[in-house]
């Protein structure tokens, strides 16, 4: 598994594979193993990270491997059988229990215990090859002095140049918008205070963005959310609101907390009308949609950022959006966030690290990249339900993003499954065994128990 | 790095459960040494997995069986499961390979032979390892895989047809042999393995 494979190349441009073979390699996969990061790779083939995975091929494997790119996105290491319960089991005709209807339960277990889709969602996405930083080389394998000089500039660097750097930014960035927005605060209301809170905030955030090398890209500008829409987007880490925010101006919406995240919060909330709830105020759904609702219906106020996901997903995929938000009404205008994971994880693994730990992380990777897709507007159409919709854009930003749909909770991070789903499973299962003429072309009451 | 005393018991990452899973396909001897490597590495040198940690995957806590399952990986009074356990369990499920059988005639059997995934199923409902399936211990497994939706007269009545057509010795049990009998058609090989992508 870890035999010679590819060279790490840090650029852009694949380097000569057969003269480094041997010396410098390193987090290499050799071809038999169906990489992980190959195969995510594939999961992004689609829309604008068709290159991507291209690239990631290219770089990845020895010998060209042309099947690989037939794989589905859905499968991971194991080859899935995705027949539904009712065919694998009943088969044929018939209307008693088998010994081997254990199979099936039994099978479906293992899969989920070699690889589920959903516990390695809430862990940091695996690379194809590695970009020098201790924390995506999960089992350190120490490899050639060449490789562990080159490592040893790159903290130099990063720890030594860039994090003071970065780090002076931010707090210019966090200083001028706590100052700016409670000096435009002081404004009476009007188009003149509008102006001056987006110019203030648009400001700040890009300093902020500077801050941590945030490379931004935007796509399809034209579908820019208008004044009285809901934003609505993927969450991977707390920089998101930030990147969006780098383009236009949003009305946040949150809990308020204490500390240094609570000054901001009252400091900009003088100027724009974002909305913060108290904890105790954000249980009762109908308050929170109440005061959502009367922001949209007001046509000044700028459109509301939401994360329906709840909770970070580690920018594989896009798990289940709930169903709050699209119960307020309004236009939704979905956006896709993808980030390239080359040059940094920005995704919080907040089981495992605080805000503080995680703020210093991403100040010492390399750059946070990323690529923002505006889409178009959508609506709720007649006979739609909540949930229905919430499904509707989840799968389009998930095709925008080009990442992978899993109508799992993304609380189940912390919270165990509901037994609901494992009484779903034994209903279906019981209906083979018990009820009659489900199968479609046979006599009711052949069989009886 | 990450290895507080919290982590120590936190379950396997997902690249170590997929990495330890390729042991059940044909590997090379140096591929399993460099995953044991990476296994230890990233659990820590105790690796252990417990029940909660089964637990914790979606997909297994919504299995009707999902809890018979984890039992099969913890051998009788134990509650962890080291990773040679957790290899051995898997290895049932490896793909039987044309090439195997021609092998070794008179070494042990390899885990993954059809008879060793018959006896694996087998295990699943034999609760009390007696080498029998009563009709208590069938009940148990299929009142596990319908949860309320059958009454207690209904679901009894199959089970009884069930242990009445399979049943040859009249024991009213259902032995390992005649639970072979009863799967002889079925393709236990196909349904009762995990392939590997490459």
């Amino acid at each position: 598994m870890f035999s010679s494979g590819y060279t790490f190349s840090f650029s852009s441009e694949p380097r000569n594979h057969q003269r480094k073979m041997g010396t410098t390699t390193l987090f290499s996969r050799d071809s038999s193993f169906a990489s992980q990061g190959v195969v995510i790779g594939q999961c992004l083939s689609q829309g604008h990270s068709e290159e991507w995975a291209t690239i990631r091929i290219e770089k990845g494997v020895k010998k060209p491997q042309p099947q690989m790119l037939k794989i589905p996105a859905a499968n991971g290491i194991i080859e899935r059988d995705e027949t539904p319960m009712e065919k694998e089991i009943a088969g044929l005709h018939r209307m008693e229990f088998r010994f081997s209807d254990i199979f099936y339960f039994c099978r479906k277990g293992f899969e989920a215990i070699v690889e589920d889709e959903v516990t390695q969602r809430f862990s940091s996405e695996e690379l194809v090859s590695w970009n020098l930083l201790t924390r995506t080389n999960v089992n350190f394998h120490y490899v050639s002095l060449r490789l562990t000089v080159v490592w040893v500039i790159g903290v130099m660097v990063r720890y030594c140049f860039l994090l003071p750097l970065r780090f002076t930014l931010a707090a210019i960035g966090i200083t001028s918008m706590i100052v700016g927005t409670t000096v435009v605060g002081q404004l009476p209301n009007g188009s003149l205070k509008n102006y001056l809170s987006e110019v203030v905030h648009l400001t700040c955030s890009r300093i902020l963005v500077r801050a941590l090398s945030g490379t931004i890209h935007y796509h399809n500008k034209e579908n820019k959310p208008q004044k009285g829409g809901i934003c609505v987007a993927n969450h991977t880490s707390p920089i998101d609101a930030i990147i969006l925010t780098n383009d236009g101006c949003y009305a946040m919406v949150g809990q308020v907390h204490g500390g240094l995240m609570g000054v901001i919060q009252r400091a900009t909330v003088k100027a724009c009308p974002h909305v913060w709830f108290e904890r105790s105020e954000i249980k009762d759904r109908h308050l929170v949609t109440k005061r959502l609702r009367e922001h949209v219906a007001d046509k000044n106020k700028l459109p509301i950022l939401i994360f329906p996901e709840g909770t970070c997903i580690n920018n594989t995929s896009v798990m289940m959006f709930k169903k709050g938000s699209f119960e307020i009404g309004g236009t939704i205008y979905p956006v896709a966030i993808k980030y390239d994971p080359q040059f940094g994880d920005a995704f919080w693994n907040s089981s495992k690290y605080n805000i503080v730990s995680y703020l210093l992380r991403i100040m010492t990777s390399w750059a946070i990249v990323c690529h923002v897709w505006y889409m178009p507007p959508m609506v709720r159409k007649e006979g739609e339900d909540a949930v229905q919709f919430a499904n509707r854009v989840r799968s389009a930003i998930a095709r925008q993003g080009g990442l992978t749909e899993l109508p799992w909770d993304g609380g189940l991070k912390r919270a165990k499954v509901k037994d609901s789903f494992k009484e779903e499973q034994q209903k279906n299962y019981s209906k083979m065994l018990v009820r009659n003429g489900s199968q479609g072309n046979l006599p009711a009451g052949t069989e009886s128990d | 790095m990450r290895k507080s005393k919290r982590s120590r018991r936190r379950r396997a990452s997902p690249t170590v459960r997929s990495l330890a899973c390729t042991v059940a396909s044909p590997a090379s001897t140096k591929a399993k040494m460099a995953l044991l490597d990476l296994f230890i590495r990233t659990c820590c040198i105790l690796a252990l997995l417990s029940r909660e940690d089964f637990q914790r995957i979606p997909e297994l806590a919504i299995n009707p069986l999902g809890d018979r399952i984890i039992n099969a990986f913890f051998s009788e009074g134990e509650d962890q499961v080291n990773f040679r356990g957790f290899m051995r369990t898997l290895a049932h499920f490896r793909p039987i390979e044309d090439n195997e059988k021609s092998k070794d005639q008179n070494g042990p059997e390899p885990l993954n032979s059809r008879s060793n995934k018959l006896h694996f199923a087998f295990r699943l409902y034999d609760l009390d390892k007696d080498d029998k399936i009563s009709r208590d211990e069938l009940l148990q497994v299929l009142r596990m895989m319908v949860g309320v939706n059958i009454s207690d007269e209904q679901l009894g009545s199959i089970a009884d047809r069930t242990i009445q057509e399979a049943d040859q010795d009249g024991d009213c049990a259902i032995s390992f042999a005649e639970f072979v009998k009863v799967l002889e058609k079925v393709d236990v090989e196909q349904k009762m393995s995990i392939r590997f992508l490459h």
